[in-house]
């Protein structure tokens, strides 16, 4: 590991000004920062700890949401009352991630900015164009079973690793941020992240000093929520294909839908024109099936992951089948 | 730690020692790589101060020390495993302020003031946790290296359960209760690996003891 210095401002205003230090990185939980760490993948010249910054609490807000602190730790967001009443699909998320100690320590904002777990971004015997722009991709032509089919380019066919960030895109999430200079900020989920294309090292569209202060959830959706994780074994893995569902039933119709998609891209993927299709379409396993197509339309794979397309076109369609089941049952 | 007693570790220090001396150029070794950050003499150091299984300690560290070199290297606590580094085996779980979590993906300055139970604070030998107990009973290990880990888990787990903290598992997650059932156990216990794969024994010594507590 790369020597470093540490201090743990007491508040957040302070946060702000450390971070200005030269080669300074924020740090919370550490799950994933302190690992890349290990392996000098990252190499911070100065951390700023902000685990114990008063930006711990779950609060309502005034149109019946919830405003979710940077640094609640997932066990305590799986576990909140609230969120295990009207979010079910983001604790469900939450608990299908990780290990019952990680999820002890990752926060939040830790939680969405974690990194990929492609192979070649942590070998640094290997080009990655994500940890060393312009070296090139070793998943393109190497091992990429786990690997993107959607929003993928040249440079970059790693995807992210986060269930919470899926759950949190299908219920139209926002991200708030302050900075030392800048007026605060919010951010949709949807233009949170950011695709590959030329520039993989750049994952967020977060500004340099920016910290992730908050994250607002919006009312409920109407309909029920369903979270579908698929992975080699059982707990504790990434996932191959996971799916994030809200589906509202008027009758034997569906009124409304909302499908967000993890392990196959470089964002939680928002399957838009799956939606759309489901929107007024009978509850039927054609339907589910039409939009699992749809949602994998242009789907491009590399060799070892060309099972996830199918893979993710028929996990569409039994979570949708399960959701809908959900609400007749 | 005393030497005085015959230990696994104090006969291996041995071998190791009389090898070196008895050793040719053919059996020199390259320098191992080092198990933590490479000792630096002019490393910066900063102050620590917590508390490990009820005594405080204060600390100079290396920023880059993590709170599982800190117990096993600094405090001679070597009940806690240095199994993957990389909080994916669990062998190093502690329980910090009551919590479980890897020792390794913890800096010991970010554990300032914390409180430490490692596996040695839970139990001694004339008078056992009852989750030590339990695994002597079911024979929950082979090796036993991933033990105290899945001990200390264990504990930080049935903890979890008795709080209402759901799993994945968990059939109805807004329930305010939760059950401690074997596919529950084998769940929450998921981030504790056992490469011996002894998991009957270990989910066999783990509902004894949540039974126990429930009953």
């Amino acid at each position: 590991m790369r020597a470093f210095t540490y201090e743990r401002p007491a508040d957040t205003q302070a946060a702000l000004r450390a971070i200005a230090k030269p080669e300074a990185k924020f740090i919370a939980g550490g799950t994933n920062l302190l690992d890349l760490m290990k392996v000098e993948v990252e190499t911070p010249g100065h951390l700023v700890d902000v685990s114990r910054l008063p930006l711990a609490e779950i609060a309502e807000t005034q149109d019946g949401g919830l405003r979710i602190g940077a640094t609640v730790v997932n066990s305590d967001l799986a576990a909140d009352r609230r969120v295990r009443e009207r979010y079910p699909l983001l604790s469900r998320a939450l608990l299908n991630g990780a290990s019952g100690q990680l999820r002890n320590q990752a926060t939040t904002a830790g939680n969405l900015l974690q990194r990929t777990r492609c192979y070649y971004f942590y070998d640094t015997s290997k080009p990655c164009n994500k940890r060393s722009p312009g070296s090139g991709c070793s998943a393109l032509n190497g091992f990429n079973r786990i690997h993107a089919v959607l929003g993928a380019s040249d440079s970059c066919i790693a995807v992210h690793p986060s269930d919470m960030a899926v759950a949190l895109a299908a219920l139209d999430a926002e991200v708030e941020t302050q900075s030392a200079d800048g007026p605060a900020r919010r951010l949709k989920i949807a233009d949170f992240y950011r695709l590959p294309n030329a520039t993989p090292q750049k994952e967020t569209n977060l500004e340099q000093g920016e910290l992730i202060t908050t994250v607002l959830l919006p009312p409920p959706p109407p309909g029920v929520q369903v979270y579908r994780k698929v992975r080699d074994r059982a707990s504790y893995a990434f996932a191959l294909v996971s799916v994030a569902a809200v589906v509202e039933l008027d009758g034997d119709k569906i009124k409304s839908a909302r499908l967000a998609l993890g392990g196959v891209a470089h964002k939680p993927w928002r399957a838009v024109n799956a939606e759309r299709q489901l929107a007024n379409a009978p509850a039927t396993p054609d339907s589910f099936s039409a939009a699992g197509d749809v949602a994998l339309q242009g789907a491009q794979s590399y060799g070892h992951n060309d099972f996830k397309i199918a893979l993710a076109s028929r996990t569409i369609a039994q979570t949708l089948a399960d959701d809908a089941q959900q609400k007749k049952g | 730690m005393s030497n005085q007693h015959l230990t696994r570790r104090g006969v291996l220090g041995t071998g190791v020692a009389l090898t070196a001396l008895g050793g040719k150029n053919a059996f020199a070794q390259p320098e191992s790589p080092p198990l933590r950050h490479p000792t630096d003499p002019g490393a910066a150091t900063m102050d620590v101060g917590l508390t490990v299984n009820g005594a405080h300690h204060d600390l100079k560290v290396d920023p880059r020390t993590t709170l599982l070199d800190l117990l096993r290297d600094d405090l001679g606590l070597t009940g806690t495993k240095k199994g993957c580094d990389h909080g994916q085996c669990g062998a190093c779980t502690v329980l910090i302020d009551g919590v479980r979590r890897n020792a390794c993906l913890n800096l010991a300055v970010g554990c300032d003031d914390r409180e430490i139970v490692t596996i040695e604070g839970l139990g001694n030998p004339q008078e056992l946790h009852p989750m030590q107990a339990a695994f002597v009973t079911h024979d929950g290990f082979q090796c036993g290296y991933c033990t105290p880990g899945q001990i200390c888990s264990a504990v930080g787990m049935l903890a979890e359960i008795k709080r209402g903290l759901p799993s994945a598992v968990t059939p109805d997650i807004a329930s305010a209760t939760m059950q401690g059932t074997e596919s529950e156990i084998r769940e929450r216990m998921s981030g504790n690996i056992c490469r011996c794969a002894a998991y009957p024994n270990i989910v066999a010594a783990i509902l004894d003891v949540a039974g126990k507590a429930a009953g």
